[in-house]
């Protein structure tokens, strides 16, 4: 179980160095759509239509593409987050 | 499929274009199911790794799709918009919200989860939480929960069959074997395929059960609102028929726009039902079944295209009300189950209406086949493994999971063929609730060992107990029968709340004060078996192949020397 052992094994590092600011930065990315639509009380009325949408429905449609733009980009801030470590493929 | 055919033909008021396109489609997905074990060839299917796993090598494309056949299940087809239908917005259109913040919360874990079953071997939740804590009981706690919670789950892929078979105007008959021949066929076949070719036949099914549903669901919305008069219409009679107050209750009979008393219960459905999803065995394996850790993380951004889809859907109940579809099963009673086939069959061509079936229907065995693969590796590996059979080779497991696979889904068609099909959705919202009582010590648990893992346990306990309890006492108001809300009021709060979310708040009190208390005495919270590396590796990690190739056990960090 040591960790000693472990490393001249494979000689893979432990923990990857992180960016934690850019961590920190996907996580609010990621924070941002689930606050939003938690918090009903924002968005449960029927005006402004769209398309004959009320309100309540096209704002939620419309977080499809707003938390999948979001997570797009987390996903990249992580990438870039962590260099990639020997051993991987990258 | 000559024999269900004849059957069919000879029942009043049969579809018989729409039921040919079904059975040609379904025959199409049969073809694909066995053929599917040539897919991404291995030299055998004798491991957990390549039959229940589809040797976890899977891209961002085939997880995608393999994750959307997954997930957005055949019953979620016909629930959703049903439920919308019935009683409106809460009930049905919360799945929108649930369906998108799920994303970035399973970007969170899921990609450590992987990392660490990559390294270790893990198939199961439970494996991961018994090289955690090396404990038995919390391991074996997280398994017979996410069994027991698939079950119901997949009985109710067959109720979905069912609705899509009764609106083609089977299974009305009174001889039993007539009435169920159909849907016992198509489980026999999905049985034989998922037997022989493992987690790669639904993979490979998916391809066309997400295709299918894509231009079903498109063609519907792009054509049926101008058929009602447009959406100003749909959502002016589906506001009249929610704001309608019913007789029985004296309440209004559902709710077009949740109201200031009703956010709680859309917003605690949303995130405990999000909470939860990945918490499910079926989940976990089309996760682990994907080949790099960033899959996961790239399909989190990819798949809410699947979200968007449900939301129309859900609508389409809703499009239902406006065009004054009548939903009476082949008994004569009022099904709202039954909505969404019955819409297609009155506004299509007999052909698309059958397309439409098979998309529902072929919706059912992907859920269905990865479902019972996963609660089969479950039985083999946390059950069988830890408790029958500890010696048991990969060859063992393996054919004990596929034996499980059959007996699983055997256990879910006499579930559904006996018992009333309200048994079946009680259960799921059972399941819902039960599985939600697991991710404290599969979630935390990937972060931090702080929590112990005996408050894990009781924590767990108190919330299925509390859980099932509420559920119990939640009275529908119409029927008067047990089960008959996920809600019910927030201690402390007042409103309706998602009952899975209270148990959960009630579960993490528990855990978190027993953990103080239990540190405080210094009693052993088990030896670990990871490293804080293992949650960071990648595939093609040196100390994966090594672990592989030494076949040792998957809950030891370390070879053993041999």
């Amino acid at each position: 179980m040591s960790l000693g052992k472990d490393t001249s094994r494979s000689g893979t590092p432990d923990v990857p160095v992180t960016d934690k600011r850019k961590i920190a930065a996907a996580g609010v990315l990621l924070l941002i759509p689930v606050v939003a639509l938690l918090w009903v009380d924002t968005y449960a009325r029927e005006d402004p239509k769209l398309f004959g949408f009320p309100f309540f429905f096209w704002y939620q449609f419309m977080w499809v593409f707003i938390c999948s733009a979001m997570t797009w980009a987390a996903y990249k801030l992580t990438l870039s987050a962590r260099a990639p470590r020997k051993g991987d493929d990258q | 499929m000559t024999a269900p055919v004849t059957v069919m033909v000879t029942g009043g008021g049969v579809n018989t274009v729409a039921l040919a396109v079904l059975i040609a489609l379904f025959l199409v997905v049969t073809v694909l199911g066995f053929y599917a074990s040539r897919f991404k060839r291995a030299e055998s299917l004798d491991t957990l790794d390549e039959w229940g796993l589809g040797g976890r090598k899977f891209g961002t494309w085939i997880t995608w799709f393999l994750l959307g056949g997954d997930l957005y299940t055949a019953y979620t087809f016909v629930a959703v918009p049903a439920a919308m239908f019935a009683t409106g917005a809460v009930a049905g259109f919360f799945a929108v919200p649930y369906t998108i913040i799920l994303y970035p919360i399973i970007f969170i874990f899921m990609a450590r989860l992987w990392s660490v079953s990559h390294r270790h071997g893990y198939v199961t939740t439970a494996d991961f939480v018994r090289g955690r804590y090396d404990d038995r009981s919390l391991s074996l706690a997280v398994a017979i929960t996410g069994f027991l919670a698939t079950m119901p789950y997949i009985a109710l892929q067959l109720v979905g069959i069912q609705a899509v078979l009764e609106v083609a105007g089977v299974g009305g008959s009174d001889n039993i074997i007539a009435k169920d021949a159909p849907l016992l066929v198509a489980f026999a076949v999905l049985a034989a395929y998922t037997y022989s070719s493992g987690l790669r036949a639904p993979a490979v099914i998916a391809f066309v059960k997400d295709i299918l549903i894509y231009v079903v669901i498109i063609v519907a919305v792009v054509y049926l609102p101008s058929e009602v008069g447009g959406w100003d219409a749909i959502f002016g009679a589906a506001e009249e028929k929610m704001t309608t107050t019913n007789e029985v209750t004296g309440a209004p009979q559902g709710s077009f726009i949740p109201g200031s008393e009703a956010m709680w219960a859309y917003a605690t459905l949303g995130l405990g039902s999000a909470l939860a999803l990945f918490m499910y065995p079926h989940s976990i394996t089309a996760s682990l079944s994907s080949g790099s850790r960033d899959t996961v993380r790239r399909n989190a951004a990819l798949l809410p295209a699947y979200s968007f889809v449900l939301g129309l859907l859900a609508l389409l109940g809703w499009v239902a009300i406006a065009a004054g579809t009548d939903p009476t099963g082949l008994d004569g009673e009022i099904n709202p189950q039954l909505v969404v086939p019955q819409l297609f069959e009155d506004f299509f061509p007999a052909w698309f209406a059958g397309v439409a079936f098979a998309a529902i229907a072929i919706g059912a065995l992907v859920p269905a086949a990865i479902m019972s693969i996963a609660a089969a590796n479950t039985f083999s590996r946390n059950i069988y493994k830890e408790w029958l059979k500890k010696d048991a080779t990969p060859a063992q497991e393996a054919k004990v999971s596929k034996l499980a696979s059959l007996v699983v889904k055997a256990f879910a068609l006499v579930f559904v063929l006996t018992l009333d099909r309200q048994n079946a959705i009680n259960f799921q919202l059972l399941g819902g609730i039960w599985i939600l009582q697991t991710f404290p010590a599969i979630v935390f648990s990937l972060y931090t060992r702080w929590f112990h893992r005996t408050g894990l346990l009781v924590g767990w306990a108190v919330g299925m107990v509390y859980g099932t309890y509420q559920a119990y006492q939640a009275i529908n108001p119409i029927t008067g029968k047990h089960f008959g809300s996920p809600l019910d009021p927030i201690p402390g709060i007042g409103d309706l709340g998602y009952i899975a979310m209270t148990a959960f708040a009630l579960n993490l009190l528990v855990t978190v004060v027993l953990t103080l208390v239990l540190r405080a005495a210094n009693v052993s919270n088990g030896s670990d078996a990871t490293e804080p590396g293992d949650y960071y590796a990648d595939a093609h990690d040196p100390r994966v192949r090594y672990d592989l190739e030494h076949q040792d056990d998957p809950w030891r960090g370390e070879p053993q020397a041999k």
